[in-house]
């Protein structure tokens, strides 16, 4: 490599090390910002919500395109007009695709070595919505070495009493036999 | 159709480190400048600026353009900042392009700036909030998460290998160790991939590219004005950009449709029938190893199913049929985000005036092609650009 083009681009950016800029060497400030936010869901994630709440999974059909969306939309992207009839789905489902995760949201890694289980978060089409409509959601009390994809799987809920309708009132998704 | 001819006329870039000292302003200025001096043109000389910056989260500055705008050249000049994830380099150039394909002003500063080391404990933490709030975020997800989720499904959709796919990161950090900005260039091999920790199965540590600090910028002209500049001016003869669905969930993940929309936009615009005969060099965007691969079949480089046996080939390395990611690619060279997808179309820049130094791939190509990709997996971003 050229060296004085090396040199020159080496001046451009004072390149620090990990251990001065946590170790105190340089003078940082740090911010914990103190937003909060209440989102609006609208009318077709609020009663997605309130079916979860009771145990249930919501979609909506497009009568043009007759597809069954999951999460509820209150308008078809594609046909750019509003859904239709909201339509109940199953609370099973068929393993699109999954992951093996060994850290969590922030990248802090995950104690594995020690006994932790790792995540296995997946996209789950849902039976009665349309083929290739998942969702996103965990995979749990099973080896993960035993998922695979076209794995047939069924909701776990919270009892009744602690669902607040969020997507967590399913607490995970367990393997079942195959679809009859 | 009634597009002026629109050429780079000069580039510069910084160096990319995990750490950068300088501010984000610091950081394009240094950029900017390079890329001035390297056609010597001065700021009155430019009539606007197309700034690209990625997530605010990264930088924890609210309108993160405006805090480089100054640092671009930007001061009492128009300014418009582009802002779709990793896509966001290439659309800004894409952004440039079009302020002055469309007559309304001669010349253009595209300036790209990640500074990602701002987020603490780590900037994957800023990633959360990029999912939907109420339907996603509660399961504290990680971008990491989704990448794993998308490579498997490309392997098992093709039955590729983890351990074939691993080669693009052992070409990538090697064509790095002569990238001058470089900041993960290494020569590995497979074996040091698949032995690296695991991050989320299949990626692991070094499927991935760092986090990165850093900038670059590009200088564009009018025919009129790039002929008196230069006398290698590279010409972006074709754009495409295409935004699919934000329901991530709901797309087939094996393959980028919206890689594709973009890519057929560009190549008509450019004139191109045979992509994969008519395209002599790519840097196809490569956050993670299956991405260059997937991108590759997307663009319509490498056939559905076949990038694979065109990477064991040799097919896409420097002195192969389709050099790809000559320039180390976001995981040799660093992935400031939004600079690193505008490095790629620096790198084109570069490789069609055969100044890319070591790196320069050998037969001259003519034309080559740029593509990043971002937002919630969901856009494609394109160049392609002629000697
Ligand atoms: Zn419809």
């Amino acid at each position: 490599m050229d060296i004085k083009h090396q040199k020159k681009i080496d001046k451009t950016v004072t390149s620090l090390r990990k251990k001065d800029v946590t170790g105190g060497k340089v003078v940082t400030e740090s911010w914990e910002p103190n937003l909060e936010y209440a989102w609006d869901n609208g009318p077709a994630i609020s009663r997605y919500l309130a079916e979860l709440k009771k145990g249930k999974l919501i979609g909506k059909r497009c009568n043009k395109c007759d597809r069954v969306l999951l999460p509820p939309r209150m308008f078809c992207e594609i046909c750019w007009r509003p859904t239709d009839e909201w339509v109940y789905v199953e609370d099973t489902g068929t393993v699109n695709t999954f992951c093996i995760s060994h850290v969590d949201w922030k990248a802090g890694r995950l104690n594995i070595k020690g006994g932790v289980r790792p995540f296995t978060p997946a996209v789950i089409e849902i039976d009665g919505a349309s083929k290739g409509m998942g969702i996103l959601h965990m995979i749990d009390k099973t080896n993960p070495k035993n998922i695979k994809m076209g794995m047939r799987v069924k909701a776990v809920w919270k009892p009744a009493e602690k669902r607040e309708g969020s997507i967590t009132d399913i607490e995970y998704f367990k393997p079942i036999g195959k679809k009859k | 159709m009634g597009y002026r001819k629109v050429a780079v006329v000069g580039a510069g870039i910084t160096k990319f480190a995990r750490y950068a000292q300088e501010t984000v302003s610091e950081l394009s200025y240094e950029a900017t400048k390079m890329a001035l001096d390297s056609c010597e043109m001065n700021l009155s000389q430019i009539d606007c600026v197309s700034v690209g910056t990625a997530p605010d989260a990264f930088d924890g500055i609210h309108m993160n353009g405006e805090a480089m705008a100054e640092g671009s050249g930007g001061w009492c000049k128009p300014v418009m900042r582009n802002y779709v994830g990793g896509g966001t380099g290439v659309m800004s150039a894409i952004h440039g392009w079009q302020h002055v394909a469309s007559g309304m002003f001669d010349t253009c500063l595209v300036v790209a700036e990640e500074k990602m080391s701002s987020a603490f404990p780590h900037p994957a933490g800023a990633f959360l909030t990029i999912f939907d709030h109420t339907t996603e975020q509660p399961l504290m997800p990680t971008l990491l998460w989704i990448f794993a989720i998308e490579m498997q499904r490309f392997m098992a959709t093709h039955g590729y290998d983890k351990k074939d796919i691993a080669r693009v990161a052992v070409k990538n950090k090697g064509n790095a160790l002569n990238h001058p900005s470089a900041q993960l260039g290494a020569e590995i091999t497979v074996e040091d991939v698949l032995n690296s920790e695991i991050m989320a199965y299949p990626v692991n540590r070094l499927d991935v590219s760092p986090t990165s600090d850093g900038a670059v910028a590009l200088v564009l002209a009018a025919e009129h004005v790039a002929r008196r500049v230069t006398e290698k001016p590279v010409w972006i003869d074709g754009v495409g950009h295409a935004l699919d669905s934000a329901y991530w969930c709901t797309r087939d993940l094996y393959y980028p449709d919206y890689v594709e929309v973009a890519a057929r936009k560009a190549y008509e615009m450019a004139g191109i029938k045979e992509p994969h005969k008519e395209i002599h060099i790519a840097e196809p965007y490569d956050p993670f190893t299956y991405k260059e691969l997937h991108h590759l079949e997307g663009l319509q480089l490498a056939p559905r199913g076949g990038s694979v046996k065109m990477l064991m080939d040799g097919h896409f390395d420097r002195d192969g049929n389709l050099p790809t990611c000559p320039s180390g690619g976001l995981l040799g060279v660093g992935n400031p985000i939004a600079a690193a997808g505008l490095m790629k179309v620096a790198e084109i820049f570069w490789q069609l005036r055969g100044e890319a130094g070591k790196r320069q791939v050998p037969g001259q190509p003519k034309c080559g092609l740029a593509q990043a990709w971002g937002d919630l997996m969901q856009v494609g971003t394109v160049v392609v650009m002629r000697a």
